[in-house]
């Protein structure tokens, strides 16, 4: 029998898979694809929760999360795209200007 | 027992995609690895009696966030491979590590309010899970749902305005001179 | 009534905020007339109130809740009764007068604005200090008198002598207000209210030592404010500051604060006969004490400011022996030929160019002889010639003493008229007659301008007349005061007055005598006792070496060790520490979005840890 323990620990691998990317990656695309993951890890334990306490707020929950997500990357893709236009790269280490 | 299978079967393809975005080197197939990552999750969501989500994901994670993506790699050299050289690999793996076991045992703990109550129950007679859904977001959560629009369509302009050659000038007067320009 | 008790209280603050506006600009005779003319109006709401309360009306007004915070309900009140009625009649009326007068006095001071904003916001507050209800508001009032007497004093602070001055009766005072908010502590912790009504109603109720206390910490702070020993030397050094100055706050009024103070608290002190003794014996003390300083000074202005130290020993003497209406009338006399005799000092150093010694002055008469009549008129009324003012007022002093059966008091008294008299007329002498000493330092002395000269008049009409309102004073003081219940013999006190008015124009007469035959040889200057009195008992130089120096030796210590070595060390260290982990830190931002991320991880991981071992 599949209970919600199952899925939480889904969720959380999946999570973890997505924190091992935004540290190990040094591609900025990369990092929003590492982003992407941790928001439906996310997104999994809200579903979980909404079906086995019967609410459905988790699933309006992740609705929205889905709706961020999406204009998320709207701006950042933007932003990237932008960020290449001027440098030439999207390596991580090249962006550095916040040096203190 | 089909739960089961379905369960399992789901999420060994979704953590292998998702391994696969994570450690390759080739942006392509990471992409493609993340779109069938994110079909599988939507097979979780179809699992968990959320149909609405689960065709919510589908269509706006594989079809419009992967077009998204597929577009912004195109203006990027991806046949050259950004060089990725990863420092200090020991505490990225225990970071990586420890954290994960973390959220495990968090998330295996008894949860506290085990006599939760349902404020919007999922299922009622009758109705299904799309028009329950449709309820309530009409309903209690009408006013974060249009704020939620409102930021999209912020986002949709912000996305233009950057991707677009001349950010410093007005974009109606860009217009302009382009179509003066095609008449003479 | 309570209009004109809100008119006279803010007409002089009007008065100073305008010529505040104008304190940079360059003189215009508007301010000095506006100000005066907003004083003057002051003066009129004094007397119709006068008018008021002499019908047995006492005006009593809260204006607004002031301070509420637990226990401690103080309300920025009012009261015009019988005392303080009298204060704001002769404050306002010293005034206007003062205030016309320096119009020309202060005619070639390029501050000619900014004195006659001190000037009315001195009045202000010393109106605040007589009209308030409560000891909060008096102490207000007596720490902005405090402040504008610090602000006039050092009106010239580009002179050191000035600013010295200014800064010295500042920590004298303030080292008093230490004494007197003790004082108001210890009312406030012993009965729970400062409102003159609370706190006099239940003072009886009291154990009689808190008691002591409380009147012991009062006068501390009446001794700074009226200069009595040994918080004395102050006054002599702020005649610094302008002549006007010098007439209004050091002569009639700031430093009568004290005695107001002491009157006010009448129902405390009749309580605690023993401090009141001690009052009367420091006010004898210092009655003689200053006349005798007062004898051999030769600044002009100096000589005065030991005579108003004397003559507010004597109202000490009144006020500690329980005759508080008394003090209030030599109060109120005191302060009008005070005033003027300071005034008239004025004309005198405008004429003499500035010139202080008196010396070097003499034969003044003929080219300034309505300032010489007015000057001997305060003179005389000074030494309590009968029919003047101050007769009625220093006699009565001198009554009440015997009558107390303090005959060494009376004896300490005695000898200070005799003195008063001498050195009121050595003064006269040596500035008005005698030979044309002037004319050796090539000076051209003129009279002041006719409209000062007017100004003074109502002065000296009072020091002649004020004396006859006595019974009034008396039936109207003694509605509120305590009255003082002589027991002596009509024959006894008639010998009194006629041996005081006997050594008081023996006084007189002798100055006259011995000056008009050009006066002491230099031989007496050699004396010892000549050199006691001209270094003033040496008293200044004792605080200088034993005080200021061992305090200047300390601070340097201070300085040099605590300071430097320990408070500026720990300071640096503070700094350099944290300084230091800024350097160290710097390394964490090093601009890298990835390790940005990764310190991001590790602070979930921390925060992962911490919910484990804090779960609810």
């Amino acid at each position: 029998m599949i209970t919600l323990t199952h899925y939480l620990i889904l969720s959380g691998i999946l999570f973890s898979i997505g924190l091992v990317g935004l540290m190990r990656r040094k591609n900025l695309l990369m990092l929003f694809f590492s982003t992407e993951i941790l928001l439906n890890a996310v997104n999994i334990g809200f579903a979980a929760v909404s079906k086995f306490y019967g609410d459905l707020s988790g699933q309006i929950f992740a609705f929205f999360i889905i709706a961020v997500a999406a204009s998320e990357v709207a701006v950042g893709l933007g932003l990237l795209v932008l960020w290449y236009k001027k440098t030439g790269s999207i390596n991580l280490d090249s962006l550095a200007m916040m040096k203190g | 027992m089909f739960e089961l299978i379905a369960f399992y079967t789901f999420s060994i393809l979704t953590i292998g995609m998702f391994c696969i975005v994570v450690f390759s080197k080739n942006a392509l197939y990471a992409m493609s690895a993340l779109a069938g990552g994110m079909i599988f999750i939507s097979g979780f969501f179809f699992l968990l009696e959320a149909e609405f989500l689960g065709v919510v994901q589908i269509i706006v994670y594989s079809g419009a966030v992967m077009a998204l993506y597929a577009f912004g790699m195109m203006f990027f050299d991806t046949t050259r491979d950004v060089k990725e050289n990863i420092n200090n690999k020991k505490i990225l793996y225990t970071l990586s590590i420890l954290s994960a076991i973390l959220i495990v045992v968090i998330l295996c703990a008894p949860i506290f309010s085990a006599n939760i109550e349902a404020i919007y129950p999922a299922k009622l007679e009758g109705v299904g899970n799309v028009q329950m859904i449709g309820l309530v977001l009409f309903t209690k959560y009408l006013i974060p749902f249009e704020l939620a629009a409102v930021m999209l369509l912020v986002a949709m302009i912000s996305g233009i305005v950057l991707v677009s050659k001349r950010m410093d000038a007005n974009l109606t007067e860009d217009e302009q001179e382009h179509i003066e320009g095609e008449t003479i | 009534m309570e209009k004109y008790l809100y008119i006279a209280l803010f007409a002089p603050l009007v008065g100073s905020l305008v010529a505040a506006l104008f304190a940079q600009s360059a003189k215009n005779y508007f301010v000095g007339i506006f100000t005066s003319v907003l004083i003057f109006i002051s003066f009129l709401s004094s007397m119709l109130l006068l008018g008021y309360v002499g019908e047995g009306v006492v005006v009593h007004v809260k204006m607004f809740d002031w301070i509420g915070a637990g226990n401690i309900e103080i309300p920025f009140g009012f009261i015009v009764d019988q005392i303080s009625v009298i204060m704001m009649v002769t404050v306002t009326l010293v005034s206007t007068i003062v205030h016309i007068y320096s119009i020309g006095y202060m005619d070639h001071d390029k501050s000619f604005n900014r004195f006659f904003s001190y000037l009315s916001a001195f009045v202000f507050s010393m109106m605040i200090l007589v009209m308030s209800d409560n000891f909060v508001g008096l102490f207000i009032g007596w720490e902005g008198v405090g402040l504008c007497s610090w602000l006039l004093i050092g009106f010239w602070y580009h002179k050191e002598s000035a600013s010295w001055a200014a800064n010295e009766a500042f920590i004298m005072n303030r080292i008093a207000d230490l004494g007197m908010l003790l004082g108001l502590f210890l009312i406030y912790w012993q009965i729970g209210s400062l409102q003159y009504d609370v706190v006099f109603a239940n003072i009886e109720n009291l154990n009689p030592t808190i008691v002591t206390w409380i009147g012991i910490f009062l006068f501390i702070g009446a001794m700074g404010k009226s200069a009595q020993f040994p918080l004395h030397t102050w006054l002599a050094d702020a005649m610094e500051g302008p002549t006007p100055v010098s007439a209004l706050i050091h002569a009639a009024t700031m430093v009568t604060a004290g005695v107001y103070l002491v009157v006010r608290a009448s129902d405390i002190y009749t309580l605690i006969p023993d401090v009141g003794f001690f009052i009367a014996s420091l006010g004898a003390f210092v009655a003689v004490f200053a006349a005798s300083m007062a004898l051999v000074n030769r600044d002009l202005k100096r000589i005065i400011a030991y005579s108003t130290l004397s003559q507010l020993g004597y109202m000490f003497v009144a006020g500690g022996l329980g005759a508080y209406w008394i003090a209030l009338f030599h109060l109120m006399t005191h302060a009008f030929f005070k005033s003027l005799l300071f005034l008239g000092a004025g004309n005198v150093m405008h004429a003499m160019n500035d010139e202080l010694d008196i010396k070097k002055m003499g034969g003044l008469y003929k080219v300034m002889k309505p300032t010489a009549i007015l000057m001997s008129i305060a003179s005389v009324a000074l030494a309590g010639i009968y029919p003047l003012a101050g007769f009625f007022s220093k006699d009565k002093i001198l009554e009440v003493a015997f009558d107390s059966g303090a005959y060494f008091l009376w004896f300490a008294l005695f000898i200070g008229a005799g003195l008063t008299a001498f050195y009121s007329f050595r003064l006269v002498m040596l500035v008005f007659f005698g030979e044309k000493n002037y004319e050796k330092y090539g000076v051209h002395p003129h009279e002041a301008k006719p409209f000062m000269l007017y100004a003074l008049t109502p002065l000296a009409l009072l020091a002649i007349i004020a004396g006859m309102f006595e019974h009034s004073f008396k039936e109207f003081t003694t509605q509120i005061l305590r009255d003082y219940e002589f027991s002596l013999d009509h024959s006894v006190a008639i010998m009194l007055i006629l041996a005081t008015s006997v050594v008081a124009i023996g006084g007189i007469l002798f100055a006259i005598y011995k000056y008009k035959n050009g006066g002491f040889s230099e031989s007496i200057e050699k004396l010892p006792i000549f050199q006691l009195l001209k270094n003033q008992y040496y008293i200044p130089k004792f605080y200088e070496v034993a005080i200021t120096k061992p305090f200047a030796l300390a601070s340097k210590f201070m300085w040099k060790n605590i300071d430097l070595r320990v408070v500026d060390a720990t300071v640096d260290a503070i700094a350099s520490i944290i300084y230091s982990t800024g350097q160290k830190a710097r390394l964490v931002h090093n601009g890298n979005l990835s390790t940005m991320l990764r310190l991001m991880v590790v602070g979930l991981v921390v925060l992962l840890i911490l919910v484990i071992l804090f779960r609810p």
